[in-house]
């Protein structure tokens, strides 16, 4: 073979890369984000659609409500965000806020100090968390077995501290942690109202955009869905990584609790049955895949929304028979699936 | 290369797995400013003593000094510190980020509010400027770049910390030969900016281009250090197999003499056989105990071709007469039955299966072929091993130890085993020397000349054509998923023929004549 020392020459790196090229890899860039871009419209369409049948959508007390409604799942769905980016799952998270939640109330109503006890159910959460992160990272065991295992455990913890309702105390301040506090005061019920639940869900998303774009720890969660293998090769801390999802996971699980808890203000041993799969649901929903490497917090919080608006739009309706929430859920999940697998094939295709 | 001291001394390097000694007392050096090949066959410990440098296995005995220091790696953490990167055979990149975040991970460029992404990007703008390949987008997602590129950026990505050694562990391999002039530029740019660059690869001709010189190993043990211009390819070659080279020379000759006349009835004939867009209609007529090459670039539809005569890809058009009749070989089982085997250009994706031993793949296709309803005994599948593990020359000869211990060649012996254990009429063979070691190339191609010699049909697919002309009796010459001639097999062709007939063709299609 000849071997030169001439300047690389065709689409080798010594030439400007043509306008065809540059358009194709700007293309390629947005596919990534076309799942949630499609979870946005379809977001938009719902409203539009939920006004224009029902009417009273667009307005401050019906969306205030679903942000309300909705915050633990958001808050769920940025944890699973993290732990499915890098190619994992946590299926413990709906048990953990059972855990939490039971342990946070009969601890507040034997007289615990309502700061320690949220404190206790946050951490109720990262322990659990840490615990499947060890399985995972130091036994080798697969993520669906390990955190099948810690749902269980939580599970069965919920149960061995009680198999009733456990009622928070009227006068406990954690249920502040639910005060709504009004915005903007509409005419009669019409009001823009925010709990301090809201506003943790808020700074969690923030945080979980600015922690997976802005740190080095975000991106070794990037690099790891995309190759475990290689992330480990260029020397990034892998181990330390994926400790720390499952760590983040749970712990956003137990904020969670403390959010729900105070919202609803009891807790019982069966709360928080398939939560795990609702939040995984709307972290596909928003185009996360579930392979890894690929997905946004934002979107994330569009698919809760969007499973949260469903549910809104389904009781106004009063046709549709609540049962048939679970298959609408269904439905949607399999389009976007669905979608995601087309954008995939497409992608591969426009590679060659 | 003057008198400066070795960046990296190591001496009397000894490493030990259960059972094996994989290196045994070895020396290396490497200096500031030079392009050292490390030179051996599969098995000879050069991975190994490249992990022993990158931290990635621990030393049993010697030592390591790397710019006059002691050092004692931990993990490949350590060796990163000491500045010594690796870019390895297999791209080791995220492909679902883009070019400058794959450069910098790890080392981004942080502010008060994070990752600090324009500063972040100019940084690689940086380091890809130095390697001369600031034509790159840095935003463009790596999964839409060529191979050959993303090997480039893997390189930009191992000098973003400025290491004063790079190692590049076969980092050709699956490059043509205009990428690896690319390759070697930038090389070459490294070594004069005094970077001493450790090079790994099969390909003699590769190391005669960049190398200042070669280190060779054999069987984990040190042979010599030489300088490039002082060793010839022969000496090379029989330094490293440790044999004379003429017991290779004389492989070749007899298959060139030997000129098989094809008698009666062919064993498979195709009449336009083809798939639209994978392998245009195509004749061929292949007989008993006849080696038909099928020659041509990568991406020439020889892989195309086999898979339509294995049934792995379905024809829509074109007729198959198999023994005299025709036949539908709808499916790779049914191409068992017909006794038609494959063996895929993949070895390591579609050809072994990593974590079972070297006896359970072995028999995994007799055992497809009588069907799992009727388990081979222990016994039965003791002797098939040990037929084919002698046979072939597998070393270790040890069938319970998990194939992925084993190295390239051997897999592929292996490999062509569990073929063979099938008993085919028709034998295809997809690249089965790519990425292998001389001595195991040899070997390999020993076995193929054995078995036509048995009346054995085998298509045998290669990018080398030196390998495609010694071993084959008729070859096909494929472009564009054409069959562009077919030349009978004798001591007058060679590969410069089949790259005339190749370059010919194109000739004519751009009614150039000269």
């Amino acid at each position: 073979m000849t071997v030169t020392t001439r300047p690389p020459t065709g689409s080798a790196p010594g030439t400007a890369p043509s306008l065809a090229e540059r358009l194709g890899a700007r293309l390629s860039a947005r596919l990534s984000a076309l799942p949630t871009v499609a979870a946005l419209l379809i977001f938009v369409g719902m409203i539009i659609y939920g006004e224009a049948a029902y009417g009273r959508i667009v307005q401050f007390n019906t969306l205030s409500n679903l942000l309300v409604n909705n915050s633990h799942l958001i808050i769920l769905a940025v944890g699973l965000t993290f732990v499915i980016l890098t190619g994992g799952i946590d299926l413990s998270v709906g048990a953990v806020i059972a855990f939490s939640s039971v342990a946070g109330v009969m601890l507040s109503n034997a007289g615990w100090h309502p700061v320690a006890a949220v404190l206790v159910m946050v951490l109720i959460g990262s322990v659990l968390g840490l615990i499947s992160g060890v399985l995972i990272q130091y036994f080798g065991v697969q993520p669906f077995i390990a955190t099948l295992a810690t749902m269980f455990l939580a599970r069965g913890l919920a149960s061995m501290l009680s198999t009733v309702p456990e009622r928070l105390a009227d006068d406990s301040a954690i249920r502040e942690l639910a005060t709504q506090l009004k915005i903007i005061d509409g005419d009669k019920v019409n009001d823009l109202v925010i709990t301090p639940g809201v506003i943790a869900a808020i700074v969690i998303v923030v945080l979980g955009f600015l922690v997976l774009h802005r740190t080095r720890f975000g991106r070794t969660v990037y690099a790891i869905g995309g190759s475990e293998q290689s992330a480990t090769l260029m020397g990034l801390p892998v181990p330390a990584t994926k400790l720390g999802i499952y760590v983040i996971s749970g712990t956003l699980a137990g904020i969670a609790a403390v959010v729900y808890t105070s919202r609803l203000g009891s807790a019982q041993n069966i709360t928080g049955i398939g939560w795990e799969l609702d939040a995984i649901a709307a972290v596909v929903i928003g185009g996360t895949l579930l392979t890894g490497g690929t997905g946004f917090v934002l979107g994330s919080v569009v698919g809760a929304l969007v499973l949260g608006l469903m549910n809104v739009l389904i009781t106004r309706d009063g046709g549709i028979r609540p049962e048939m929430t679970t298959i609408i859920t269904g439905g949607i999940l399999l389009v976007f699936v669905i979608l995601q697998r087309v954008l995939a094939a497409r992608r591969r295709a426009t590679q060659g | 290369m003057t008198g400066a001291p070795p960046i990296v001394e190591m001496t009397g390097i000894s490493i030990s797995f259960p059972g094996v000694k994989a290196l045994d007392a070895v020396d290396f050096r490497l200096f500031p400013g030079e392009v050292h090949t490390l030179m051996g066959e599969n098995g000879a410990g050069k991975s190994t003593l490249i992990k022993a440098l990158t931290g990635v296995y621990k030393i049993d005995e010697g030592q390591i000094l790397v710019a006059g220091e002691e050092r004692r790696f931990g993990g490949t953490a350590d060796a990163q510190a000491a500045g010594i990167a690796t870019v390895y055979q297999e791209v080791n990149l995220c492909s679902n980020l883009s070019i400058g975040e794959n450069v910098m991970l790890g080392h981004e460029v942080r502010g008060p509010f994070g990752i600090n992404w324009k500063a972040t990007h100019r940084a690689a703008a940086d380091v890809l400027a130095t390697l001369g390949l600031e034509q790159l987008d840095l935003r463009r997602p790596l999964a839409t770049l060529s191979l050959a590129i993303q090997q480039l950026v893997a390189i930009s990505r191992a000098m973003v910390t400025k290491p004063k050694v790079l190692i590049l562990d076969e980092p050709t391999s699956s490059l043509d030969a205009n990428e690896v002039a690319n390759l070697f530029t930038v090389i070459r740019r490294l070594r004069d900016q005094g970077v001493a660059i450790l090079f790994v690869t099969h390909f003699l001709d590769q190391v005669y281009a960049i190398s200042d010189r070669i280190t060779v190993l054999r069987n984990g043990g040190f042979v010599g250090e030489y300088p490039t211009r002082e060793l010839d390819r022969t000496t090379l070659i029989s330094k490293m197999i440790g044999k004379d080279f003429a017991t290779l020379r004389s492989l070749g000759s007899e298959r060139q003499s030997h000129h098989y006349e094809p008698r009666g009835e062919p064993l498979l004939k195709a009449e336009d056989l083809g798939r639209k867009g994978s392998s245009e209609p195509t004749d061929l007529e292949l007989h008993q105990g006849e080696v038909l090459g099928l020659a041509g670039l990568l991406g020439s539809g020889r892989t195309e071709l086999a898979r339509l005569l294995y049934g792995a890809d379905k024809p829509d058009s074109g007729t198959v007469w198999l023994r005299g009749k025709k036949t539908d070989i709808h499916n790779p089982t049914a191409a068992l039955a017909h006794r038609i085997a494959f063996s895929s250009e993949n070895r390591r994706d579609e050809g072994i299966i990593r974590d079972l031993t070297v006896r359970e793949n072995l028999v995994l296709a007799v055992q497809a072929k009588r069907g799992w309803f009727r388990p081979l005994s222990r016994k039965e599948q003791d002797a098939l091993v040990r037929k084919y593990l002698t046979e072939l020359n597998v070393r270790p000869a040890d069938p319970e130890r998990p194939i992925k211990f084993l190295s390239g060649g051997n897999q592929q012996k292996v490999l062509l085993g569990r073929w063979l254990a099938t008993e085919p009429d028709l034998l295809i063979l997809d690249e089965p020397t790519r990425g292998i070691d001389v001595g195991a190339k040899a070997e390999i191609q020993a076995a193929v000349a054995a078995l036509a010699a048995k009346g054995v049909a085998v298509v045998f697919i290669s990018s080398e054509l030196e390998e495609v002309v010694r071993l084959s009796d008729r070859i096909i010459v494929m472009k564009d998923h054409r069959k562009l001639a077919e030349l009978e097999n004798g001591p007058h062709v060679t590969a410069e023929t089949i790259v005339a007939v190749i370059a010919d063709e194109g000739d004519d299609e751009e009614g150039d004549s000269e």
